[in-house]
């Protein structure tokens, strides 16, 4: 296929605006001032407390497809404005700007390709377009990654890093939640596995449509995965949290996730684990 | 009725019927005194303002703007869940409990069956609902129409036993959200949510969903998963509701009427977006003006839909269900 490409070196421009400025970056976690190299060769992750930095798909794709090579698909999606939204700001203007801003077209982006030599597909979220917030655009695209995974007998990785829903498509983004849900039925009725990676955050109406519903369900380290966020959960009991809420240990504890993988240990773990779910025929 | 609960918008409409009552009862006490075209220039009056009465209602309740649909969503003289259950179904066994945790009020379930002595129409469904109180006391028992986790399960429950029984399903959603709190999000909110999602597009039998006062937010879809989508005429069903939304857009909760707006949330909003089938009217002035002829509407509705549902095959309403669920959304392609 002519449209066969390397996802790398067309990504080195976004990279900038999504790492740290300078050769240097400090440890949210734990503070350590660590140099840029170091860091890329960690997978954003830092080498002293683990902490997992937020990363953008194509790292995601970099790091889980063989030599980084992929195919990118369903990149030509644009959020229309089915409500002519506007709150302090048009919604048209809003995505155009983030767009400008950013370099990124939105929420997600869907790529297939070889993990440790098996088809995968995977839809990656972005909390750099606005707060990954799933509208009709995510909604579909995570649909079509599934149709794309019957289409190769492939599994499915769903990697999850949103605030939740896009207010400013109304019913239309709370539809997604079964739009999204409801053609998950699909892939499990071919018994292909369907795998939820939940990165920080995973919150709203994505935690609670197809994040959840994974085979299995995998999260980074301290990643938040709710449904409620936690100031409106204070607001409504009126007390403090207990620590570590609605982190990824919290709900490896009680039961909602199946594993916390570090991120160097990602694409390992998910290729030998698929390649015991694959159904003999 | 006791204390009849007025709303903002409401008070020059019932200033003006205060008025009228005050001279109707001014004239029944004293025709018999007064000279005769005295009385009748009273009667004249009162005449002249029952017909301004009229018009006043008619141009109150026919442009309502969102935000005071929302408002009539949440009346508190609405009815609820059991009110439908009681007024449209008879022999209504409710069930308890998600056989995991605990039984949660805040939703209400069971078989019932829908009979039309006239039609001879006679169907035994299971009927799932949101439940709100209507006081302190059954507001906490109900915990405000907000479920639990629970909630989502027990009706996720009933809705595998509607389907292994072979019965349609009905769902009544009214909701201010899924409850959000430690104990919800311990025992996964998000998940029960999300599995009703999942299973609710698998059912083999007719699914039927009514938003009847309040759809918020992924608490209402966790039951609004369904072949038939219906909407009362002054509920609400949005992604959020118009005060969160005004606190997170606007950064204060003085904009409520705007978001609304913005979010374009009421029944003919989303029958225009494709994403309800049908509204079901209300009387004028609310459901809870006439609780009765509101759910003898409701009623004939779910008889026509059930009737047409019921000869499709599983594969057919499972099809077309996901079909119905895929084509929603807008967006641009480009190339
Ligand atoms: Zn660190």
């Amino acid at each position: 296929m002519a449209w066969f490409k390397r996802v790398t070196p067309s990504i080195r421009t976004t990279d900038k605006r999504d790492t740290p400025e300078g050769l240097w970056a400090k440890c949210d976690s734990c503070g350590a001032m660590l140099h840029k190299k170091q860091l890329e060769d960690n997978l954003f992750t830092c080498p002293q407390c683990a902490h997992h930095f937020r990363i953008a798909p194509y790292k995601y794709f970099s790091l889980l497809f063989d030599e980084g090579e992929c195919t990118e698909f369903d990149q030509n999606l644009r959020a229309a404005d089915p409500l002519s939204f506007t709150d302090t700001k048009h919604y048209p203007d809003r995505v155009h700007d983030t767009i400008e801003k950013s370099g990124k077209t939105e929420a997600v982006r869907n790529a297939y390709g070889k993990c440790e030599g098996a088809d995968l597909v995977v839809s990656a979220m972005d909390f750099g377009f606005i707060g990954g917030s799933m509208g009709s655009v995510v909604g579909e695209k995570i649909a079509r990654a599934a149709d794309r995974a019957i289409q190769l007998d492939a599994p499915l990785l769903v990697i999850s890093q949103s605030g939740g829903a896009r207010m400013m498509e109304g019913a239309f983004s709370l539809m997604q939640m079964a739009k999204t849900a409801a053609r998950l039925t699909r892939l499990g009725e071919k018994k292909l596995p369907f795998i939820s990676l939940m990165t920080d955050p995973t919150m709203g109406g994505i935690s609670a449509s197809f994040a959840m519903l994974g085979d299995l369900n995998i999260s980074e380290p301290k990643a938040l995965i709710g449904f409620a966020g936690p100031r409106v959960i204070r607001d409504t009991i009126k007390r403090d949290l207990p620590e570590g809420f609605q982190r990824a240990e919290f709900l490896l504890e009680h039961g909602f996730v199946d594993m916390i993988v570090h991120r160097k240990e990602l694409k390992q773990r998910l290729a030998k684990t698929l390649a015991m779910m694959r159904v003999e025929v | 009725m006791a204390t009849k609960v007025v709303l903002d918008f409401e008070k020059p409409l019932v200033e003006l019927e205060a008025k009228l009552g005050e001279m109707r009862h001014c004239l029944r006490s004293s025709s018999r005194e007064q000279a005769p075209n005295e009385a009748e220039a009273l009667q004249n009056e009162i005449g002249t303002l029952e017909k301004k009465v009229e018009a006043l209602r008619q141009s109150i309740y026919k442009n309502l703007t969102r935000w005071q649909k929302v408002q009539l969503a949440r009346h508190p003289e609405r009815p609820y869940t059991l009110d439908y259950i009681y007024m449209i179904t008879c022999d209504f066994v409710e069930l308890a409990g998600d056989r995991h945790f605990s039984d949660d009020k805040a939703i209400v379930g069971g078989f019932a069956r829908i009979e039309d002595r006239v039609s001879g129409f006679s169907q035994p469904v299971m009927v799932i609902g949101h439940q709100k109180g209507r006081d302190t006391k059954s507001n906490l028992y109900r915990n405000f129409g907000m479920a639990q986790p629970e909630g989502y399960r027990k009706a996720l429950r009933l809705m595998k036993l509607a389907e292994k029984f072979r019965k349609p399903i009905i769902t009544l959603i009214d909701t201010p959200g899924a409850f959000p709190g430690i104990e919800a999000e311990e025992r996964g909110q998000a998940e029960a949510i999300a599995r009703n999602l999942y299973e609710m597009a698998k059912l083999t039998v007719p699914v039927i969903c009514v938003i009847i006062g309040e759809g918020a937010s992924g608490g209402a879809i966790g039951l609004g998963v369904g072949d038939r989508i219906l909407m009362a005429e002054n509920s609400w069903y949005s992604v959020i509701s118009p005060e969160s939304c005004s606190s997170i857009l606007w950064r204060s909760w003085n904009y409520k009427e705007q978001a609304a707006e913005a979010l374009q949330l009421t029944a003919p909003d989303l029958l225009s977006q494709g994403i309800i089938d049908r509204i079901v009217p209300e009387p004028m002035g609310g459901a809870h003006t006439a609780p009765e002829a509101m759910a003898g509407t409701l009623k004939g509705i779910l008889i026509e839909e059930l009737s047409a549902l019921l000869p499709l095959s599983s594969e057919e309403l499972v099809n077309s269900r996901i079909e119905k669920f895929s084509s929603m959304g807008v967006w641009n392609e480009e190339g």
